[in-house]
């Protein structure tokens, strides 16, 4: 016999005790937990967002379309970066003021390659503002998950208040499983010491995220 | 479950030397009392959290009730988009399944991701007995594995250690296994925290095979989930070629939806944020964008042997949030090495002796390792009766039955060390069908009462040296009835 049906076949004896006209999985699961939080106009979510996430140790920044430019390149030149990560659909012009190297997401770059790139500049999926996350799923202005994970430095473009939700079932409801996705909130950090919360381990320690209106 | 703990003593031979450590204590005090006023804050926030509990409880429940059918629908999904699915009926097998799989790369070291499973399993022994190499990556688990220690915490292994100590093993140990920590490391938390970035960069970089666990599993889309603070996670999922993820049956969620619930119970029940830095999904492979293959293990070790049990199935509810045991009194003196399982506190005392039954004096005296208070139950996102399930394992230890192990019906003797306990039972039960005896015992009982000793003799000593015995009153209580109340309220 199988481990697969020698599983299964204990599983089924276990659950002798259950009836076939069990109630099903809508019935059997109620869902009396709200939806969202509080009442907010789509500002005052935009608000709790960056609340949120500077609450984690994010540094927010606001912008239009038309001072985006400048502030990328002013927080890369702060960030003294010289080379810089673009994931193929960013828009050109986001990084187009910046005076650095600018280097493609390709599959045939090595992690110690990524690892000498200084920052990294992706858009979003999502971003959910209760709980102060981003959600990036691997779209042309995201890049491959790797890219928002070796550098130190991730500046993170959310355009608002489109792809701004205010909770987690919202923004479970726009994603696409499919998709590979990575929820940030708040630059890495650790409570392991004394269950106690440093910011800084592995992911990008600085993380910055633009609000763009 | 993991050779490390064989042999282990019972509980209270392991706890009467973790409570006169006083380093020990101090550091558990700390660490628990911190953390247990931000998740009750953490919590605070959202006012439908008994809703929540209740949607988590149900989901698990109805998962657990249909886990066959549940099961076959989650390797579909994972199979459907291109990941491939293994059954491991116990440690061994799931163990020699990942070391073949690493020896099919040809590769001799692996990372990991912290995994409850694997350390259940002995994974990292199981391997090195192979010649294969894994390094843990996440901070604690790095703690524990160069201070050649064990984890005492769900989600701090390394609770039971200061910053001084782990400043002193990271100085101490970490040139053996890579880079070295740096001369001046001092014990502020920040700069523990980049002596292990530094440490562990090197290996994520090279790696090529990367081992996890999961927290969540959809069966609908077949999508995992890792939930984590350092991103270290992330590493391990993303840059290597190969990722095995090794995974308990009942992490089972049906649908994309469910985790609407505890992706909110979650963080704020185990490291009391909002929400954690990091969590990572993925659905089998994807092109070009981290690990091109991906092999699933889903491991039974004993959790359908728990899942047969009516009463104790529920604590294949758990999460692994470690709520239970930062509220909990006992573990907060005894610390978690005295559990003698990988699952210390509340949850491990109900879920090791029915993972590993309760043929060893350890898994024997877990259900006793409890003041039975509740906190555990209080705080528990899944609201699993953790005392209800301490007192049902008692009742099995004590009186032995019918059980399920390795999938095969049991009987299971009452356990010798309680043999005065079932004898006074007896004898009880013998005195209270007997009224005529029982009146007569209360009567001498009352009247030689100023002979009775305050403490007990023997071995009972122990008992009655902290405590008052009960007064014997003046007259018993059933003589007291009928001398004030007999023939009134319609009494006899």
């Amino acid at each position: 016999m199988s481990s697969r049906d020698r599983i299964l076949g204990r599983v089924r004896r276990a659950l002798a005790d259950v009836t076939p006209d069990e109630r099903p999985y809508g019935e059997a699961v109620p869902r009396d937990h709200l939806r969202v939080h509080g009442e907010r106009t789509p500002e005052q979510t935009v608000e709790l967002l960056a609340e949120n996430l500077a609450d984690y140790r994010a540094v927010v920044h606001r912008a239009d379309a038309e001072g985006l430019p400048l502030l990328v390149m002013r927080l890369l030149a702060e960030r003294g970066a010289r080379e810089v990560l673009v994931p193929s659909g960013l828009p050109t012009r986001w990084t187009a003021a910046a005076d650095v190297a600018r280097i493609h997401d390709r599959a045939e770059h090595t992690p110690q390659r990524l690892d000498r790139v200084d920052s990294v500049v992706t858009g979003c999926a999502v971003a959910i503002a209760e709980t102060g996350t981003i959600v990036l799923d691997g779209s042309s202005d995201q890049g491959r998950r790797r890219i928002s994970l070796v550098p130190d430095h991730h500046i993170c473009v959310v355009r608002v208040p489109g792809q701004v939700v205010s909770s987690v079932p919202e923004a479970l409801e726009r994603l696409d499983p499919a998709r590979p996705l990575t929820w940030i909130s708040g630059p890495s950090a650790t409570s392991d010491i004394e269950l106690d919360r440093v910011e800084g381990v592995h992911g990008p320690r600085t993380l910055e995220v633009i609000l763009l209106s | 479950m993991s050779g490390t703990f064989v042999g282990m003593p019972a509980f209270p031979e392991a706890a009467r030397a973790a409570v006169h450590n006083a380093t020990l204590r101090g550091n558990l005090r700390h660490a628990t009392h911190t953390i247990r006023a931000k998740r009750a804050r953490a919590v605070a926030e959202l006012d439908d959290w008994p809703a929540l509990r209740e949607a988590g409880r149900r989901i698990k429940d109805h998962t657990l009730r249909h886990l066959d059918r549940y099961l076959e629908q989650l390797e579909e999904s994972v199979t459907a988009a291109g990941g491939t699915v293994h059954w491991a009926a116990d440690a061994e097998e799931a163990n020699r399944i990942v070391a073949d799989l690493v020896k099919a790369t040809g590769e001799s070291e692996v990372v990991k991701v912290k995994s409850m499973a694997t350390q259940e399993i002995g994974l990292n022994e199981a391997l090195l007995a192979e010649g294969i190499h894994a390094y843990e990556t996440d901070l604690a688990e790095l703690i524990v594995q160069l201070g050649k220690d064990r984890p005492s915490h769900i989600l701090v292994p390394a609770i039971h250690r200061n910053r001084g100590e782990i400043r002193d093993v990271f100085r101490s140990e970490m040139g053996a296994w890579g880079r070295p920590a740096p001369e001046d490391l001092t014990d502020t938390p920040a700069e523990l925290a980049e002596a292990a970035r530094l440490h562990l960069r090197e290996k994520f970089l090279r790696a090529r095979v990367g081992i996890s666990g999961a927290n969540f599993m959809v069966a609908e889309t077949g999508t995992l989930v890792v939930v984590e603070s350092e991103g270290n996670g992330r590493m391990c999922l993303t840059l290597p070629e190969t990722l095995i993820s090794v995974v308990g049956i009942e992490k089972i969620v049906p649908t994309w939806r469910d985790l609407e619930v505890f992706l909110q119970t979650l963080p704020r029940s185990s490291t009391a944020e909002r929400m954690n830095p990091y969590t990572s999904m993925w659905t089998g492979t994807t092109d070009e964008d981290g690990p091109r293959a991906f092999h699933l293990v889903l491991l039974d070790n004993g959790r359908t042997d728990a899942l047969a049990d009516q009463v104790g199935r529920q604590a294949l509810r758990c999460i692994r949030c470690s709520a239970c045991l930062n509220v909990c009194p006992v573990y907060e003196r005894a610390g978690g090495h005295a559990y003698g399982s990988v699952y210390p506190g509340p949850i491990g005392a109900i879920l090791s002796p029915q993972l590993r039954g309760t043929a060893s004096e350890i898994d024997a005296s877990l259900p006793y390792a409890s003041s039975l208070c509740g906190a555990c139950y209080e705080v528990c996102p899944v609201a699993i009766d953790i005392p209800e399930v301490l007192v049902h394992l008692r009742e099995r230890v004590v009186e032995g039955g019918p059980a399920v192990r390795q999938g095969n019906k049991v009987v299971l003797k009452p356990a010798r060390g309680h043999a005065a306990e079932r004898a006074a039972m007896r004898a009880a039960r013998w005195a209270f069908a007997h009224p005529g005896t029982l009146r007569a015992g209360q009567r001498l009982a009352s009247r030689t009462r100023r002979l009775h000793p305050r403490t007990l003799p023997g071995p009972g000593r122990a008992w009655s040296g902290t405590r008052d015995l009960p007064a014997v009153p003046a007259e018993p209580f059933r003589d007291w009835w009928q001398r004030t109340r007999a023939g009134r309220d319609g009494a006899e």
